[in-house]
């Protein structure tokens, strides 16, 4: 008999394919998990519709989870309530910065975003363009140490 | 739940964000700079995901089996239902930049409105999709500006290109039976409805541009009826090729 405790444990080992400091908890994207009996659902929700990271996210959840010898595995994806950076966790935004990666600031405060460098940590930087090597971020630059950053965009 | 106008309407928005990302796909290490290349893909990329929950969404309401893949791949051109804007050939930058503020001008409260649908589904996929169509616009409305109010050379390309696609943004308010049907039962959103928000977007972007409103009365329409332009066909040819000639296939 497994229990949702455990296998949210097991699922912490699973993470972003292109982030992988974040496990898919941290990036908010684990949106729930049942066990009935024998059947365990894990229910997750995509960052951007087209998010290509989905399917493979969807397979090494079963991976994991039968490695851990849970066999009867159903992935569920729901898109509502659409999915947003406010979800992410506090510790996953500090991964992220020692990964080099600015994390989002909260959504409701993004009229002129602030953004701090990951390397040296001034505010003085500059946005670059509104998208970078993935959906979910933006290139910017800092202005203190001259060096390029990836930005977490608030979505 | 089998409903044959939802399963058009999806079919509809579907079709849209589809043609729209191959045509932008088009573009890819054929930018003006590595940074653009990387931009366009990424809007591609988020109109492909659209189009995936829509077609998918489309198929379950039609009820005869049919997935996104059957969709996209194995319709001809008359079975496809997306305005003709969307299908223009791309031309010069400035004729895609054009083309792009005046369909996410419409997508944005398009969105906007079906986050309210009654159809649980559809406003789930609308409340992704207004998101990544915010973004869009503001790409769309940069660049608009910055060929537009930018050099002599810029600005005729720019206004060259505003004028060819312009009179076919208008079959986007067109309404139907089908629409109205669906706008009764709080499904769609009402085309008309979203006009005001549309010419007063454009509007202000093109003044910020310094260019002039085209003046033409010319509304070609059809798309929504099956009728494309002659060169769909050539997009849905490379599009579809590698799905029919290698049925089942995966990566």
């Amino acid at each position: 008999m497994t229990s949702a405790a455990a296998v949210r444990e097991v699922l912490a080992g699973v993470t972003d394919p292109e982030i992988p400091v974040l496990s898919i908890e941290d990036l908010g994207i684990l949106r729930d998990v049942v066990v009935e009996g024998e059947h365990v659902v894990v229910t997750v929700t995509p960052t951007y519709s087209g998010c290509p990271a989905m399917d493979e996210i969807r397979s090494d959840i079963v991976t994991a989870l039968s490695a851990a010898g849970v066999q009867d595995v159903e992935v569920r994806t729901v898109l509502a309530p659409a999915w947003t950076t406010d979800w992410m966790s506090e510790g996953g935004r500090l991964k992220l910065r020692e990964f080099g990666i600015a994390p989002p600031g909260q959504l409701l405060l993004q009229i002129r975003p602030r953004v701090e460098c990951p390397q040296c940590g001034s505010s003085d930087t500059e946005e670059m363009t509104r998208f970078a090597s993935t959906s979910c971020k933006s290139m910017w630059r800092c202005l203190s140490c001259r060096e390029p950053f990836d930005h977490f965009k608030a979505h | 739940m089998v409903d044959p106008d939802v399963s058009q309407y999806c079919l509809r928005l579907g079709d849209d964000a589809l043609v729209l990302a191959q045509r932008l796909c088009e573009w890819a290490a054929r930018s003006p700079q590595l940074e653009e290349d990387v931009a366009l893909m990424n809007l591609a990329l988020d109109l492909l995901g659209q189009s995936r929950s829509l077609l998918t969404l489309a198929g379950a309401r039609e009820g005869a089996g049919r997935d996104e893949d059957d969709l996209a791949f194995l319709r001809d051109e008359p079975d496809f239902v997306n305005a003709q804007l969307v299908e223009l050939e791309n031309g010069d930058f400035g004729r895609t930049m054009a083309k792009q503020l005046l369909v996410s001008a419409y997508a944005l409260p398009l969105w906007q409105a079906l986050c309210g649908s009654t159809d649980a589904d559809l406003a789930a996929i609308a409340g992704k999709a207004v998101k990544e169509v915010a973004y869009h616009l503001d790409h769309a409305r940069s660049w608009v500006v910055r060929l537009g109010d930018g050099t002599e050379e810029s600005h005729l390309r720019m206004q060259k290109g505003l004028d060819e696609v312009w009179p076919y943004a208008f079959e986007l308010f067109e309404s139907d039976p089908l629409l109205d049907r669906l706008v009764a039962r709080g499904v769609a959103a009402d085309p008309a409805a979203l006009q005001p928000f549309w010419r007063s977007c454009v509007e202000e972007v093109l003044a910020e541009a310094t260019l002039s409103v085209p003046s033409t009365d010319w509304r070609p329409s059809g798309g929504r009826r099956g009728t494309h332009t002659e060169s769909f066909g050539y997009l849905l040819a490379e599009m579809q090729h590698l799905h029919r000639s290698h049925p089942g296939v995966s990566w």
